[in-house]
């Protein structure tokens, strides 16, 4: 019989591959020799050739079972295979996420201009009537900081210090943990065709701009802005982006183009996945700079001029890096 | 002969074209086992946080405000790393899925990314965390909300969890998004070919000729069918084997009938045979899959 004596033949590569493949399974590639690495790939191919055979001649139900689990069993090993974690690392920051993030850039723009639409309406909403603070902004949020205020209750916000040194590192992991979640939220509700991504850097602007005419109004301005920018270029921006990853996603669903929607969610999805993580390692910057450059430094020229420092790096670093060995 | 108790349970196939252009074919998860795999990854993350619970007290009561720090950091990157960790790790298979053998393949046939795995894991609070807390405490919703409005929340929040249920592939919202698959991937073992290893202490040669006629009645599945029944263990072996037996020689019209006690010689003989003449006629070019309609007029 043909399909046996094609068996004879083959058998001894595949149990010579099973052997590879159960190690690799157990403890990665590490455990495998160099002679042995350079046998897997010949033996991945030979299996999937036995595979193309089989199915054509071969009517042995468990031959064929074994060798679609097999040929499966080393397809994973062999494409499974990972860069080392430090160069994978090192390949994300200086190509793979400010790539990626020039890909968005169209969502990039609709995401900060919302945010800025946002920012606006609050700040014109609650310049003209400062009653209208509290309708923008939750009781609990506020935590005391309301146009009932007293321009020195205002004032020692942006200037407190009251913390001892340990208790800012737990600070700023805190404010970045619970940003982070907000972001990758805010990137997942993409999925609902991006329509809760465009209320959330809506009304996380209108926030913003309530406050800050709150404090114009009190002649605080500059010490706002000077209070908030130095985290907050990080932080929005970062925010934005995963705003802009909801969007890319919810636009991969409304408008799939050339392909089919879900193999362009499946594109888009993985965009968005590295903006993500991109964004929660600035997020971590973020916190850091919040937690602790905020509550010491309190000189307004200095935190201004970290602010403009940061925006102008992320500028060169979104631009320019990474444009050769771009994917 | 029972043929459904013989068939191992088969699930959806998808096939998946390898960069080398030949097609593998995956079988799905279904629901039961990916919730499954999920379920045991929520235990293992629930202890792993009661550890990491008990492991930050005494932190924060020898360290203070760092050790609060590193506590609250830590626990971020078990809830949001879990799974991307593992899945990028381990090749596609979180410790749940790994025990129930399952894995995350690429939909389209390429290597599994990180960023797929990060995107794929990226949509697990919307489907699973916050349905549950919405579910647990509707209030959470939003205290404000009127109660129709909370209830179309909801509505909305099960869509995603429930999703998975109301597509053919069983996909969730991550694997949409990362452009993944979860299929099984069992060890299945290779076994002795049935025409290369007759029954023992018998002689080695075909005690039953059959005619062309005979041999053209049956098709691929049933033969594949009688494969599994040979290589069967079990208690009810004999039992079916002559069953089996009696039905193949009334259909074949077999005389004279073979004893009981042959009846596995008979069947590995008409295997052998039936093998022979449906892999001549599949070289060919004619796939007979199933026995002929024709014969089956009674």
């Amino acid at each position: 019989m043909k399909s046996l004596e094609f068996r004879r033949e083959r058998e001894e590569s595949w149990r010579e591959l099973e052997g590879l493949i159960v190690r690799v399974e157990a403890s990665g590639l590490v455990t495998l020799t160099a002679a042995e690495l350079s046998r897997l790939p010949v033996l991945y191919r030979a299996t999937l050739s036995s595979l193309s055979v089989a199915r054509a001649i071969s009517l042995d139900a468990n031959v064929l079972e074994y060798l679609e689990s097999l040929a499966a069993r080393a397809y994973v090993c062999v494409y499974g295979a990972k860069r080392p974690a430090l160069e994978a690392a090192r390949r994300f920051l200086a190509v793979r996420f400010p790539a990626t993030v020039r890909v968005l850039r169209r969502q990039l723009a609709l995401s900060a201009a919302l945010m800025v639409l946002g920012a606006l309406t609050g700040l014109g909403l609650t310049a003209t009537d400062p009653n209208r603070f509290y309708a923008l902004v939750d009781d609990d949020y506020a935590a005391g900081r309301t146009p009932a205020a007293t321009t020195a209750e205002l004032r020692q916000v942006l200037y407190d210090d009251k913390h001892p040194a340990d208790v800012l590192g737990a600070f700023a992991m805190y404010l970045f943990t619970h940003n982070a979640r907000v972001g990758m939220l805010c990137a997942a509700l993409g999925f609902a065709a991006g329509v809760p991504v465009m209320l959330l850097l809506f009304t996380n602007g209108l926030l913003l701009g309530a406050f800050a005419a709150l404090y114009q109004d009190r002649g605080l301005g500059i010490e706002f802005w000077a209070w908030i920018l130095p985290h907050g270029v990080t932080e929005l921006l970062a925010v934005v982006l995963c705003g802009a990853a909801g969007l890319a996603v919810g636009e991969s669903l409304l408008f799939p183009g050339r392909h089919t929607r879900l193999v362009n969610l499946g594109l888009r999805g993985r965009d968005a996945g590295v903006v993500v993580l991109g964004a929660v390692l600035m997020l971590l910057l973020a916190g850091m700079i919040e937690g602790v450059f905020r509550q010491t430094v309190h000189d307004v020229a200095l935190r201004l001029s970290v602010a403009l420092l940061s925006a102008l790096l992320w500028t060169v670093y979104f631009t320019r890096v990474g444009r050769e060995g771009a994917p | 002969m029972s043929a459904a108790l013989l068939a191992a349970p088969r699930g959806r196939v998808r096939e998946v074209v390898t960069p080398e252009g030949v097609p593998l074919r995956w079988t799905l998860a279904d629901t039961g086992e990916r919730a499954g795999a999920f379920l045991l990854d929520l235990v293992i993350l629930a202890s792993a946080s009661i550890v990491l619970l008990i492991a930050s007290v005494i932190l924060v009561g020898a360290a203070g405000g760092i050790g609060f720090a590193i506590a609250l950091v830590a626990f971020f990157v078990l809830r949001t790393f879990y799974f991307t960790f593992f899945e990028s790790r381990w090749k596609g298979a979180t410790p749940g899925k790994r025990a129930l053998r399952l894995r995350v393949v690429d939909a389209h046939g390429g290597p599994l990314t990180a960023e797929a795995v990060f995107a794929r894991n990226l949509t697990r609070e919307i489907e699973f965390f916050l349905p549950l807390v919405a579910l647990l405490a509707p209030a959470s919703l939003g205290e404000s909300l009127p109660g129709w409005a909370r209830l179309v929340s909801l509505g909305w929040l099960l869509v995603f969890a429930l999703l998975p249920l109301f597509n053919r592939d069983r996909l969730r919202p991550g694997d949409l998004v990362g452009g993944t698959l979860v299929v099984r991937a069992p060890r299945a073992l290779l076994l002795e070919d049935l025409s290369g290893a007759r029954p023992s202490a018998q002689a080695a040669e075909a005690r039953y000729a059959f005619t062309r006629e005979q041999l053209d009645i049956y098709g691929i599945y049933e033969l594949q069918v009688l494969e599994e029944l040979l290589r069967s263990q079990g208690p009810v072996r004999w039992q079916s084997l002559r069953a089996v037996s009696e039905k193949v020689q009334a259909k074949l019209r077999w005389q004279p009938p073979v004893a009981d006690h042959d009846a596995e010689r008979f069947l590995h003989d008409f295997y052998v045979a039936q093998r022979r003449r449906l892999e001549q006629k599949l070289m060919l070019g004619h796939r007979q899959e199933r026995k002929r309609a024709a014969t089956r007029t009674r």
